[in-house]
């Protein structure tokens, strides 16, 4: 048991119990039960907390865990365990694990995972099931589980027979964290998790037809090298797989060697600084405008652990138009998925960069020749800066509230967000300059995913980490019951609600582009979520305007333990730059006007 | 809207003349080369277990590929099964079904089939009996036999290529079609190549 968590599925006098016994637990006791063989695989493997809700079904694996050193966070909802986890995941690098029941405990996990998988995140779910001979049956409380989440995990397993169950656990870690990261899922019939077993788990390995590439291959290597050699204005676009890949540290060496303007994608965010010249910041939708002109104006892009999605190329057709495409990436699949590499390099990022760092160095550096595509980025930089107003006698801007915040707090600081006007606030307004501080939901875009996430970030950051969660009122709403841990677990989180009484996102896209018409998209139901995160036991600010703002983030930051300040802000401010669905990324709007012009 | 920021409206900045096509390949403006769809056929060969055809299927509807038909049975080792799909898609759609395909975990490899590949389909007709004679000649025509008659119908069954079955339902036709049951295509390398 961790000194800092306390037990969650213990009562006080069990703890005392199983604390008193310490002495017997020296001896690790073998394996008894498939339950306790999936126990025992995932001490193995290093994992730390589990994320769940128990039900009928999973009730083997929560008795087998009575005993076990591993801490299981109870979450209010299913969601919110896969969420936890997923974030876990991406704030520690090593597969967050999630549990459920099977029948609506594995189908409210479903969003969880499809996000996991969308933004190739570790993550691993144990999901209970009917007996063996109940399944097919309808059974109380059966859901086909492989079947349902088959198309949102890299790999998923039924596992059938008590002796392997605990291999199978194993695998599904180890295919989690290898090669492109994902999630993998164990549906875990209650027979095979009953049955007795005295099989111990093996290490944890990958099935032999699993070899995620290492290396690129030499010659493309060098056609690359020779490519990026002879560019003017080349860009390197870091994404998420930077971050995944643990190749932050090659990437900064080589984009600074041969001064190299850097983009990321969104879930790219924290792989080069947002504070170094080099550095464009996010390019897409709502990326700066800067990025995104050089996105359209480059002669060489060199893609990394990106997926090229449609949030960021906007229409293919005139994506880097102009630009030979270098594409690194481990999954080969994503080599000319959406955008045609023209040079595709697969392998781990890490390596791949230090490849083509090699093949350079042995030509003339060509980073003179990027000098004039230096200043031309500079000066786009000045043109469009990312800018809002702040008149006293306006209401209070939600971009104020983000800087105000990263103000306050220190530069590892995580951030976690909901999904919507906020969640691009957090990312245009914060300056991020570490891997792994930038938690959020891109490929699926989840509302409700902030609280969670932030939960499971916590745990997973450092203990003098600062974790800040940025929510929309309707983002808030949705998984808001997640306070109650929060509260339980005494987690250091501050929440930020920017509360404007809109799913603002929808209503930016109703006045943009269905003629104002504001169809379901006004919150001015919304309860006051400082009275309500009171009610939870967490503390509780409600801030209206600029005075509020400090002495709000102050106290929140100061306090030890979980904190929402519900901020009113401007409930018509919109997100600029925005590149229209579909649209040309060299064709923002930098105002509501422009968006006729597109 | 409120808000809004500094800079050159939409219509006052550089615009790159370059273009991509739907496929995101760059190309040159003035000529359209949207590339055109070709038959592809696609062997793949699988651990035997539960699971892996309906995630082979799953895979191909879920990501819209344009699939003419996918057959699968047992191979020479009870541990793998082979599955053949023939899919039609231009060229980087073919690419991007085989490395989907390669990437499930219980595919142990695919490959695209040389056109030149044995390539068979079997089909059952169920004509009407009027005339079994004339439909014994055809089906000889065509290689095939009957192997049902009724009073009132009689089943023949070819085996050939696409276009030969093709061929011989049309032929049939003049019989009054019943029924038609089709496999899909399996195939093989040629020669000594083996079919990974
Ligand atoms: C689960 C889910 N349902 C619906 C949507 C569609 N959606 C995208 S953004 C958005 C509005 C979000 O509103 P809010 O959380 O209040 O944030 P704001 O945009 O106001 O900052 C909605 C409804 C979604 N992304 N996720």
């Amino acid at each position: 048991m961790s000194e800092q968590v306390p037990p969650t599925t213990q009562t006080e006098a069990e703890a005392a119990a199983a604390d008193t016994d310490e002495g017997a637990e020296d001896a690790p006791k073998g394996v008894t039960t498939g339950a306790s063989s999936v126990v025992r695989a995932l001490e193995n493997t290093g994992a730390e907390y589990l994320f769940g809700v128990q039900g009928g079904a999973i009730m083997p694996v929560y008795d087998a865990l009575f005993h076990s050193d591993l801490n299981h966070v109870t979450m209010a909802h299913e969601q919110g365990a896969a969420h936890a986890a997923d974030a876990f995941g991406i704030v520690s690098g090593d597969p967050g694990v999630c549990l459920a029941t099977s029948g609506p405990g594995a189908t409210n996990l479903v969003t969880g995972i499809a996000d996991a998988s969308m933004d190739s995140d570790p993550m691993i779910a144990l999901t209970g099931q009917v007996p063996t001979d109940f399944v097919g049956n309808d059974a109380f409380q059966e859901t086909d589980t492989t079947g349902v989440t088959d198309p949102i995990t890299k790999t998923n397993y039924f596992a059938g027979d008590e002796d392997t169950v605990g291999d199978v656990v194993g695998e599904a870690f180890a295919v989690a964290s290898e090669g492109r990261q994902g999630p993998t899922l164990v549906d875990l019939p209650k027979d095979v998790t009953q049955a007795e077993t005295d099989v111990e788990p093996g290490e944890a390995q990958t099935p032999d037809t699993y070899n995620p590439p290492e290396e690129a291959d030499d010659d493309a290597v060098e056609a690359a090298a020779d490519t990026i050699a002879a560019a003017e204005k080349p860009v390197i676009l870091a994404g998420g797989g930077v971050i995944k890949g643990e190749a932050t540290d090659e990437l900064r060496a080589f984009a600074r060697e041969y001064e190299i303007p850097v983009i990321t994608t969104m879930p790219g965010i924290g792989a080069y600084p947002e504070d170094d010249d080099l550095s464009l910041e996010v390019a897409g939708m709502h990326g700066t405008g800067y990025a995104n002109m050089a996105i359209t104006h480059c002669d060489v892009l060199v893609g990394v652990g990106t997926r090229f999605d449609d949030r960021l190329t906007g229409g293919v057709d005139s994506f880097a138009p102009e630009a030979d495409v270098v594409h690194v990436d481990i999954d080969p699949a994503e080599i000319s998925k959406n955008v045609h590499a023209d040079y595709p390099l697969i392998g781990d990022a890490g390596r791949v960069i230090d490849q083509l760092d090699d093949e350079l160095d042995r030509r003339p550096d060509p980073s003179d020749r990027y000098a004039e595509w230096r200043e031309q980025v500079q000066a786009w930089k000045t043109e469009y800066p990312m800018d809002y107003a702040t008149p006293d006698d306006e209401p209070l801007k939600p971009q104020f509230v983000v800087e105000v915040l990263d103000e306050a707090t220190d530069d590892d600081t995580v951030v976690t967000t909901g999904v919507g006007q906020h969640q691009m606030w957090a990312f245009q307004f914060w300056n991020y300059t570490e891997p792994r501080t930038w938690v959020s939901s891109h490929g699926l875009g989840t509302m409700g995913y902030g609280l969670p996430a932030a939960i499971g970030a916590k745990l997973a950051a450092d203990d003098d980490q600062s974790v800040v969660c940025f929510e929309g009122d309707g983002s808030f709403l949705m998984t808001i019951q997640e306070l109650s841990v929060a509260v339980r677990e005494n987690l250091d989180i501050t929440v930020a609600v920017l509360n404007n009484e809109y799913v603002g996102m929808v209503r930016q896209w109703q006045d943009g582009f269905f003629e104002g018409r504001r169809m379901a998209s006004e919150y001015s139901w919304c309860p006051d979520f400082a009275k309500l995160a009171e009610a939870f036991g967490a503390q509780g600010h409600t801030v209206a305007d600029y005075d509020g703002v400090e002495d709000a983030v102050e106290a929140a930051v100061e306090y030890d333990g979980p904190s929402v300040i519900d901020f009113h802000i401007d409930p018509e401010e919109n997100v600029f730059p925005m590149v229209p669905s579909g649209g040309k990324n060299g064709k923002f709007a930098l105002q509501a006007d422009h968006l006729d012009q597109l | 809207m409120t808000g809004g920021l500094p800079g050159a409206a939409p219509d006052e900045r550089p615009h790159p003349d370059g273009r991509r096509n739907s496929q995101g390949v760059r190309i040159d403006p003035e000529v359209e080369a949207e590339p055109e769809p070709r038959r592809a056929v696609l062997s793949a060969t699988v651990k035997h277990e539960p699971g892996v055809l309906a995630a082979v299927s799953g895979l191909f509807s879920r990501r819209q590929f344009n699939i003419e038909s996918l057959t699968v049975g047992p191979t020479e080792d009870e541990n793998r099964a082979r599955i053949t799909l023939v899919i039609e898609e231009p060229d980087p759609g073919v690419e991007q079904a085989k490395k989907q395909l390669e990437k499930l975990i219980p595919v142990i490899s695919v490959t695209e089939l040389d056109p030149s590949a044995s390539q068979r389909e079997l089909a059952l007709i169920k004509v009407d009996g009027d005339a079994p004679d004339q439909v014994q000649s055809v089906a000889e025509m065509y290689g095939g036999e009957a192997v049902d008659a009724s009073q009132e119908t009689v089943t023949v069954e070819i085996t050939g290529s696409r276009q030969k079955i093709n061929a011989a339902v049309d032929t049939f036709r003049r019989f009054d079609i019943r029924e038609v049951v089709r496999t899909g295509t399996a195939a093989l390398e040629r020669g000594a190549e083996e079919t990974r």
